[in-house]
């Protein structure tokens, strides 16, 4: 349903200029929900900007249901429903005024104007401030009717950046609820593309994430498959009770651990000592996460080992990966990239 | 041009959600009414006509206008509102027209709500209502010149206030241009072509014969082709300004 085509964006000109999105080429069908990842000035907002006819693409184009943004930039945003970084709106006016503007200025009028703009204030939960004007409304409520002005017209690409940007906890389970519904409505048929620094959003509510960084595309994939790519992917975090030597102390396990055959790494966190509770007898606990050499299960070997060496294994747990390692381990390097050529 | 409708009624309606027209208005019918009244001499003149009343316009817009117009751009791009009425299936001329039509209907209506200066002199005497409804629409057009050029400089800034101090000075300019200190100024180091030029421009001389109920086709065309160029001008500077 978007298909951007090695889209580019220079702002500025001559040897001032920045070079904000550079050749971003991606693909959106039907019932995607995607997650734009990317650090600060990856140029996220500046390509949102471009797929929905705000800005100009220096290069290359985007074609939203068939119509090319350059070409044809009314056909396009008639198809989208966008919320600007921020959520601007017109703090002056009324949330009703303000979604009743937003629906003629759609074509929307009569019976039909009044159905939807009813339907959307149900679905962001906005029916008790609708008489107040915008600028009195808290963060929550702004940011509910930035979403159902972008939500009205059932658009069948909604474009959103940083939608729970500055809300509390429970606003932002609330707004992901929202998109989610909206991404699953009955005829699906919907492509949404949000921005976020928030990972578990990603996990929350996406089914595809891209990350970017100095306006190119690093990954693009499930969340599962980014996790995949943690180096913490599959490692094993375990908790030992480690055996004590002749001079009573414990032993150090993590070098033997390190010599299993899947065993990429140890991270040690030490030996401490843990007083004597309910929950079982005090002494010795070492504590290591071991990372999977390229992903392997590890589990089994880990228990086998344990058990032919009579260790007692106290917790242990399989990792998934986080998003978070994923997107420092690849912006970072990026960084560093970049920081020795300059 | 779709979209163009909406855009105008919601701006013109944002002025009366606001103080912004109570105050104008006031301010505008309080001045007129000073002006015609006290400085115009009109009682004294003896006349049954509004020349005295339609002679401060110039002077009048030169501060009011730009009060109106210095907010039609700068705050849609303060705000960040600009993205999101961009983003809309309007096309960026219906969006420039709406707003422009918008402020300039707000000021027909305050034009209009000095009535009471036309009940007076029909109540005195009996004036040529075919002269005043002339001056009428000078006066509107004038407004409409001075609005299109603040609405462009409106475009080229964020700030109001920046926007407010340069439309009046250009408006001054334009009003002056006709001026014998003006013109003997410029024609120190221009052609007498050129002099001549820009004392065309001058809103003033313009709008001298307009207050005296002569409403010339070529004042007319003047005031509409400023009007013109000023619009389209402040589309291609919303355009290239809209990123910043
Ligand atoms: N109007 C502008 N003029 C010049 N440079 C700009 C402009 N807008 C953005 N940039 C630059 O373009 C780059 C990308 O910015 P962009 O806002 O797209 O990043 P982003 O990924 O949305 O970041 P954030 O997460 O902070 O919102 C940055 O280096 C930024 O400084
Ligand atoms: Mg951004």
């Amino acid at each position: 349903m978007i298909s951007i085509r090695n889209i580019t964006k220079r702002y500025g000109g001559g040897s001032a200029s920045i070079l904000a999105v550079d050749g971003v080429s991606l693909e959106v069908g039907a019932g995607e929900v995607l997650g734009f990842l990317g650090p600060n000035g990856a140029g996220k907002s500046t390509t949102m900007k471009m797929v929905t006819g705000f800005l100009t693409p220096t290069s290359g184009t985007a074609v939203v249901c068939g119509r090319d943004v350059v070409e044809d930039p009314v056909g396009v945003k008639s198809a989208i429903g966008y919320l600007p970084e921020g959520a601007p709106n017109y703090p002056d006016m009324t949330a009703r005024s303000f979604l009743d503007f937003i629906a003629r200025v759609r074509g929307l009028s009569g019976a039909e104007k009044k159905r939807k703009v009813d339907a959307v204030v149900e679905r962001v939960h906005i029916g008790g401030v609708l008489r107040q004007p915008i600028e009195t409304l808290s963060k929550g409520f702004k940011r509910r009717v930035g979403l159902a002005q972008a939500m009205l017209h059932d658009p069948p690409v909604l474009i959103l950046d940083e939608p729970t940007d500055g809300l509390d906890p429970n606003q932002k389970h609330e707004v992901r609820h929202v998109i989610r519904a909206m991404a699953d409505r009955g005829d699906s048929g919907r492509a949404v593309v949000l921005s976020t620094h928030i990972l578990e959003e990603v996990e929350a509510i996406c089914t595809r994430a891209v990350i970017i960084a100095k306006g190119r595309v690093l990954v693009d994939g499930t969340p599962a498959q980014l996790r995949a790519m943690s180096k913490y992917h599959n490692a094993v975090s375990v908790t030992l009770v480690p055996p004590i030597n002749a001079a009573g102390e414990p032993v150090n396990l993590a070098g033997e651990l390190a010599t299993m055959k899947w065993v990429a790494e140890v991270e040690d966190q030490g030996v401490r000592h843990v007083p004597v509770s309910p929950a079982g007898p005090g002494g010795p606990r070492q504590s290591c996460t071991l990372l999977a050499k390229g992903g392997r299960p590890l589990l089994a070997d880990v228990t086998s080992l344990a058990k032919s060496r009579g260790w007692t294994i106290e917790t242990v747990s399989v990792e998934a990966g986080r998003l978070d390692d994923v997107f420092r381990e690849l912006t970072q390097k990026e960084h560093v990239r970049a920081g020795g050529a300059a | 041009m779709i979209g163009l409708w909406p855009v105008f009624r919601r701006e013109l309606s944002g002025y009366f959600t606001t103080p912004v027209a109570l105050v104008f208005i006031v301010i505008f019918l309080f001045l007129s009414g000073i002006f015609t009244f006290q400085i115009g001499k009109f009682f004294e003149a003896g006349q049954a006509d509004l020349s005295a009343f339609f002679t401060f316009h110039p002077w009048l817009y030169l501060f009011l206008i730009p009060a109106v117009s210095m907010r039609l751009w700068a705050e849609e791009r303060k705000t960040g509102t600009i993205e999101l009425l961009l983003t809309l299936p309007i096309s960026l001329p219906a969006a420039v027209l709406g707003k422009y039509l918008a402020a300039w209907a707000f000021t027909g209506i305050a034009l209009l709500l000095t009535f009471p200066v036309w009940i007076t002199v029909n109540y005195l005497g009996q004036p040529d209502n075919g002269v005043i409804l002339a001056g009428y629409l000078g006066s509107l057009l004038m407004a409409g010149a001075f609005l299109a050029i603040g609405s462009c400089i409106s475009a080229t800034t964020k700030s109001q206030v920046i926007a407010f101090i340069i439309s009046v000075v250009v408006c001054l300019l334009f009003m002056l241009a006709g001026l014998k200190e003006v013109q003997g100024f410029v024609s120190g180091w221009l052609p007498l072509e050129a002099v001549q030029v820009v004392g065309g421009f001058s809103f003033l001389t313009r709008f001298e014969s307009v207050a005296k109920g002569v409403l010339d086709l070529r004042d007319i065309v003047f005031f509409v082709s400023i009007i013109a160029t000023f619009v389209a001008a402040t589309a291609v500077v919303v355009n290239m300004k809209k990123a910043e």
